[in-house]
């Protein structure tokens, strides 16, 4: 298909593609290539950000957000593949995150401006970076019930069916935008409009591990027992992060992770099987 | 290699060293001692290398059998410790003698005491690292707290156990301060202009459930922008209060809903969605490690350069000569 020049009909000029080029456009008052801004988090950490926010944090261009952010991460992705193939002596940690990396680095040995001229460098760089292939991973979640206490209620401010809930949570492939909160947790982008719910007001005390939930247009799950607020819809017998496995964690930044439903009696089976 | 025999665990007693760095990007915190100023005073009286596990003690200490000869060294807080029922001094090695018992009881100061060997505490390593991150339930002693009853493995030491003690000027410069010294944080612009004079200018309390993971404060609640200035959720991207989640670091002051603040610790999560008006000073960090609940404090703004050079005079005391006397 013919997308450029005049002969596009209006209707393909979609928001999407006239958003980011404003947001192209926006970027090039910065320095910085492509967009990327720098932030001093702390005096030994450094933000670098992928989107444009205005003074007060409000992203502009806000209606294609997602969109944004995909290619945000992606760019987030390939610079923390960067960082890690070719480690840089003095940083210490990386925080990836939707749209920005956070870089720990040794106050002793480096300062923030030298921190963010070797991150430009590596930022022009970016577009040779390869990301690995991603892994494809199915996770069986046993929905409702004493697996999913806020699925009825999920359903009810849905008026939906909890059949169809459990079809729409379980449809679409996933994208694991980083790994944050507590070992292993992440966070999957990519939740049907139709599902999209926000937090509990009041978030649990404790969440049992292996808990499937979503927030805004996020759903995840908990690797182990903690305080949480995101609605529980279901449950996986799967270990989310086992010390014995390589890797650690059954998900990596970049993976493609798909909802399998199964029965009561399938989980019980499973977390007998895996335990 | 000699053991220790954990007759009575105290309050809340885990393995701590200083923590694994280089894991966020799977969501593992860096962990580590809450005091880290003192664990490395205490490993550098013994001979240790500053990173070697000791035992970190939480408000009240533990009962320690030692079967075999041993040398030690408390730091930190005051815990009344006693040897077989003699008093033993903080920042000093003491020698034990086989079958001894180590007491501790409530503190008498701030709220962490840290039990160094000589040798150090040997368990299996998670992730490079003797650290004990409890919400994972990973690395330390069986990835928990102590409880009565574990014994606990004594590594190896080379060359010969000397009675050394720290210099007053080290002392003093572990002396946890209650005026917390920060840089501003990455959202601090976020706030209103009578959110600064109000954080800056109150005095904050620790309240009761602060623990490794953070230290939730009570006092003058911190003003958001109003809710108009928000915008909604849009994206796979909205985290709470309109932000988008990012990478959060050890010492990030964070403002959730309702603006009580929320120190970051160091079993944090690895990123957060809640917008952060300051971040306390590399230099200072161990001083979190002392709080007690109910503890009242301040902050004070400083800024970058300062941060930098008290952290290198720290830096630089630690690794001088005059640290330690023999």
């Amino acid at each position: 298909m013919k997308t450029g020049g005049r002969t596009r009909p209006q209707e393909f000029l979609s928001y999407w593609s006239y958003c980011r080029v404003r947001y192209t456009f926006a970027s090039m008052d910065m320095e910085a290539g492509e967009g990327a801004r720098f932030e001093l988090a702390s005096d030994q950490s450094l933000l670098v950000y992928f989107e444009r926010q205005n003074r007060k944090g409000r992203t502009e261009a806000r209606p294609v957000q997602p969109q944004i952010t995909l290619q945000a991460n992606e760019r987030v992705r390939k610079l923390l593949r960067l960082l890690q193939l070719e480690p840089i002596e003095g940083f210490r940690n990386l925080h990836p995150a939707y749209c920005s990396l956070l870089v720990k680095f040794d106050a002793l040995r480096l300062r923030h401006e030298e921190v963010e001229a070797i991150l430009r460098r590596c930022l022009e760089r970016l577009d040779e970076v390869i990301l690995p292939e991603p892994h494809q991973v199915e996770i069986p979640v046993c929905y409702g019930g004493e697996y999913g206490p806020d699925l009825a209620e999920v359903c009810a401010m849905h008026g939906m069916t909890a059949a169809k809930a459990i079809e729409m949570h379980a449809t679409p492939e996933y994208l694991v935008y980083f790994l944050g909160f507590v070992p292993g947790f992440a966070y999957l982008g990519g939740l049907p409009e139709a599902l999209v719910t926000p937090r509990l007001a009041k978030p649990r005390r404790r969440v049992l591990a292996g808990s499937v939930g979503i927030a805004g247009h996020q759903t995840g799950v908990y690797p182990f027992a903690t305080p949480g607020g995101w609605r529980l819809l279901g449950r996986t017998p799967m270990a989310m992060f086992r010390t014995d496995r390589d890797g650690l964690s059954l998900l990596s930044i970049g993976d493609r992770v798909r909802f399998t439903p199964i029965s009561a009696e399938r989980f019980s089976a499973l977390e007998k099987e895996w335990a | 290699m000699g053991v220790i025999r954990v007759r009575e665990s105290g309050l809340f007693t885990t393995v701590q060293d200083l923590g694994r760095e280089g894991f966020a990007f799977l969501g593992v915190s860096a962990s580590g001692a809450a005091d880290a100023i003192s664990l490395r005073l205490g490993n550098r009286l013994l001979g240790n290398a500053e990173g070697a596990a000791g035992l970190e003690m939480t408000l009240l200490g533990g009962t320690f059998i030692f079967p075999e000869a041993a040398t030690g060294a408390l730091t930190g807080s005051d815990f009344g410790a006693t040897l077989d029922g003699e008093r033993v001094d903080l920042w000093t090695t003491f020698a034990v003698k086989p079958g001894q018992t180590l007491r501790l009881g409530p503190t008498c100061s701030g709220a962490r005491c840290y039990l160094c060997v000589r040798g150090g505490i040997a368990v299996e390593p998670f992730l490079g690292s003797a650290s004990t991150h409890i919400l994972s339930g990973l690395g330390g002693f069986e990835g928990r707290a102590l409880r009565k009853g574990d014994v606990l493995n004594i590594g190896a030491a080379n060359g010969l156990a000397r009675e050394r003690s720290l210099s007053t000027r080290a002392v003093k410069m572990a002396e946890p301060r209650r005026v917390l010294r920060v840089t501003p944080g990455p959202q601090s612009d976020w706030f209103d202009e009578a959110s600064e004079p109000l954080f800056y200018g109150s005095t904050y309390r620790v309240a009761e459930d602060a623990n490794r993971m953070g230290l939730r404060l009570e006092g003058a609640a911190i003003p958001m922008l109003p809710d108009d200035t928000w915008p909604e959720e849009t994206g796979p991207t909205r985290g709470t209060g309109g932000m988008i989640s990012e990478g959060v670091t050890l010492g990030a002051v964070q403002v959730p809903e309702g603006g009580m603040p929320i120190i970051l610790f160091v079993e944090q999560q690895t990123t957060g969605g809640y917008p952060k008006i300051a971040n306390l000073i590399s230099a200072d960090f161990h001083s979190l490690g002392q709080l007690r609940p109910r503890d009242e404090i301040r902050f004070e703004r400083v800024a970058w350069e300062t941060a930098r050079s008290l952290l290198s005079e720290q830096e630089e005391l630690m690794a001088s000569e005059e640290l330690i006397f023999e």
